[in-house]
């Protein structure tokens, strides 16, 4: 394997000094044929042909880059929107499962396990299990099977079989832990993962897959006014794959600023917060060294978001990676600014976003942007399974 | 001489091994060294210290309970040592740590494993530590501070893996008997396929006597261990003996005879 960039993925797995394989000897084999298989099956021509069709066809991608007129007369600038809500399904979630999911066939599972925060991963990994008749097991923390009711209804109805985890915090972390258990248990099964993050060679495959995010901006972009990369790129980050996907193909392209937006939850030191690289340091989570949140004892913090998808207690590899190298801003935002900036993207371009996503674009009003500025906001994912955060704060505003 | 090595060294190939496991903190703060005791007193060979971590990916819902408990009721890397600094001269028998990577890398691998031989402990187990990095950090300090290290193997573990791994060992190679989480059950299938496993594990003729662990709970599951390899690893059932009848020195005394007793 050849690296293109300093960025991106070396031969060991590792980008820079975070990633690589931690995992114990139980996986090794199920990570091995990974390992051995993915460039190789997904570089097909067969594989390539079948991945962008169902993009095309089941997805419905290419995915919009809109120009939101008056967001950017708001904050005097150009401001597009690059539309992965509008993917069946509902976010950028779907991309990866689609790519997984053809490996999976590749690799003749029959039985799927993934974990899910928000339930955007659960329900496009239910999605492609129901489109391929393939069984399909989700894990999702206790907490967010409550606050993420309609997404747990969806994966339902589609066939899957979800797990309430009561272990640790209830959340996305402990979800993550009790999918891996069961791939150790389930050798024969194949383990899809949601986002950025495990051992490798999950990062990367994820980043593959999620790159037709950035590969349509560019040429948007050149269609729209003649450009081919933006002043600025603005995604959210939970585990990061959204964000991947949107500076996948401008990370070598030093021009464009990258912003990765955390959640900071109540506030960066209150500590409810999910505010990776504000707080976090190096450890290994998930099979991956990264940036995570512990103790100095090495426990794992506990993280909180009013966001289901962000709350969680650590960031990929490659995201380390861009930070620790300055390649990338990182903004922590709280559970407070993305309500208000939900709200106020509802408001003027009608679009409602989902709580993760609301999070990139708080970012507008913490940083000053010049008139000239061509961003691009990537819109992970709409709000309808939020709803249920949105209407009581709405109800408050209009009380006071 | 590290008294690992010198339980194999001495050891006739007839003799039963009773390796039990359990999670330092686990059901109380402080009674690590007591349960230890106790431990070696009813007849344990090998101690293996859990130090709890709150992400323990290879273990099933008991150790994972024990674990939670154990951190919420105050263990950490630093009361551990504090605990067991004295813990010599009631403790004879082989100690071994197992835990995960990332407390240790949080506490400084070089002061830990320095920690840990000035304790008394004889060598570790960290199922997810690669061998690329093992050879690069850990193997140097580790021979000059003659302490041991087992690496797992599994059912899936091709041979020539196996042979990698086996070179890296020093004291016993961990055999994993199912791909599984610890705790597992077994059908009388699945003990077949653990013989068959283990005896073609020990035709390889490695270098590394082999201890077998994972859902092994009962006399019969440890008699049949012996019956194969060097020794049996008890993790789980001990945890929960625990949990139901306390760490007393009689339950747990109780706890190791039934399994020892010669099966009738
Ligand atoms: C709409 C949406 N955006 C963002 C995320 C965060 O995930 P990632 O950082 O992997 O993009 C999620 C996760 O559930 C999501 O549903």
């Amino acid at each position: 394997m050849k690296r293109a960039s300093k960025y991106q993925v070396d031969e060991h797995g590792f980008y820079g000094r975070f990633g690589g394989s931690y995992i114990p000897e139980m996986l090794y084999p199920h990570i091995e044929e990974l390992q051995q298989k993915y460039i190789e099956i997904s570089e097909s021509e067969s594989f390539k042909k079948e991945f962008n069709k169902l993009l095309k066809d089941y997805v419905g991608r290419p995915s919009p880059l809109f120009f939101a007129e008056r967001l950017s007369n708001k904050y005097a600038c150009q401001i597009y929107l690059k539309r992965e809500d509008l993917n069946h399904t509902g976010a950028h979630k779907v991309n990866n499962t689609i790519g997984q999911i053809l490996l999976a066939k590749a690799l003749n599972k029959k039985r799927i396990i993934a974990e899910t925060g928000a339930g955007q991963h659960g329900v496009a990994t239910a999605t492609v299990c129901a489109l391929m008749g393939l069984e399909c097991v989700v894990y999702m923390g206790e907490k967010d099977v409550a606050r993420q009711a309609p997404n747990v209804n969806r994966m339902r109805m589609l066939g899957a079989r979800v797990e309430a985890v009561r272990s640790g915090s209830k959340t996305l972390k402990d979800a993550t832990n009790e999918a891996i258990r069961d791939w150790i248990n389930h050798p024969d099964s194949y383990y899809l993962i949601g986002s950025v993050v495990g051992p490798a060679p999950y990062p990367d495959m994820v980043a593959r897959f999620q790159a037709v995010i950035s590969e349509e901006i560019k040429w948007q972009l050149e269609e729209k006014i003649g450009r081919h990369h933006p002043d600025y790129v603005i995604a959210c980050v939970g585990g990061g794959s959204n964000a991947a996907g949107a500076f996948y193909h401008f990370v070598d392209q030093e021009e464009t600023q990258l912003i990765a937006v955390e959640a900071g939850g109540e506030g960066v030191h209150s500590g409810k917060t999910a505010a990776t690289t504000a707080l976090g340091t190096i450890g290994i989570l998930h099979g991956s060294k990264s940036l995570m949140m512990q103790t100095a004892d090495g426990q794992v913090v506990e993280p909180h978001s009013i966001s289901a998808g962000l709350d969680y207690p650590g960031i990929g590899p490659f995201h380390a990676h861009l930070y620790d190298t300055g390649r990338a801003e990182f903004h922590a935002v709280t559970d407070q600014e993305a309500l208000e900036a939900a709200l106020e993207l509802t408001k003027l371009e009608g679009i409602i976003p989902a709580l993760e996503t609301a999070h990139a674009f708080a970012v507008l009003k913490k940083k000053a942007f010049l008139p000239k500025d061509v961003i691009v906001i990537n819109v992970s994912g709409r709000g309808d399974k939020d709803l249920a955060s949105y209407i009581p704060y709405i109800q408050n505003q209009e009380h006071e | 001489m590290n008294r690992l090595k010198q339980l194999f060294r001495e050891k006739s190939a007839d003799k039963d091994l009773l390796n039990i496991y359990f999670t330092a903190g686990f059901p109380a703060l402080d009674q690590t060294v007591e349960i230890m005791e106790a431990l070696q007193k009813a007849g344990a060979d090998i101690i293996e210290l859990g130090i709890p971590f709150s992400d323990p990916l290879a273990d099933g819902p008991t150790i994972q309970q024990s674990s939670e408990r154990a951190l919420s009721n105050g263990m950490s890397l630093d009361v551990l040592f504090e605990q067991l600094k004295n813990m010599r001269t009631r403790v004879q028998i082989p100690i071994i740590m197992m835990g995960y990577l990332n407390p240790i890398m949080q506490y400084g691998l070089t002061r830990f494993l320095e920690q840990a031989k000035q304790v008394g402990i004889d060598g570790f187990i960290f199922p997810d530590v690669p061998m690329s990095e093992f050879e690069k950090e850990w193997k140097e300090p580790l021979e000059a501070l003659d302490l041991t290290f087992s690496f797992l193997v599994t059912p899936q573990t091709t041979p020539s893996r196996v042979r990698q791994l086996d070179a890296l060992t020093s004291g016993f190679l961990y055999a994993v008997s199912s791909s599984s989480t610890t705790g597992g059950s077994s059908t009388q299938q699945q003990e077949k396929q653990v013989s068959d496993y283990l005896r073609t594990l020990k035709s390889l003729k490695l270098k590394n006597p082999i201890l077998a662990g994972f859902g092994i709970r009962s006399q019969a599951d440890y008699h049949r261990i012996n019956s194969e390899v060097d020794g049996a690893i008890i993790g789980s059932a001990f945890i929960k003996h625990l949990d139901e009848y306390g760490a007393t020195e009689e339950h747990i005394t109780q706890f190791v005879h039934s399994l020892k007793a010669p099966l009738v």
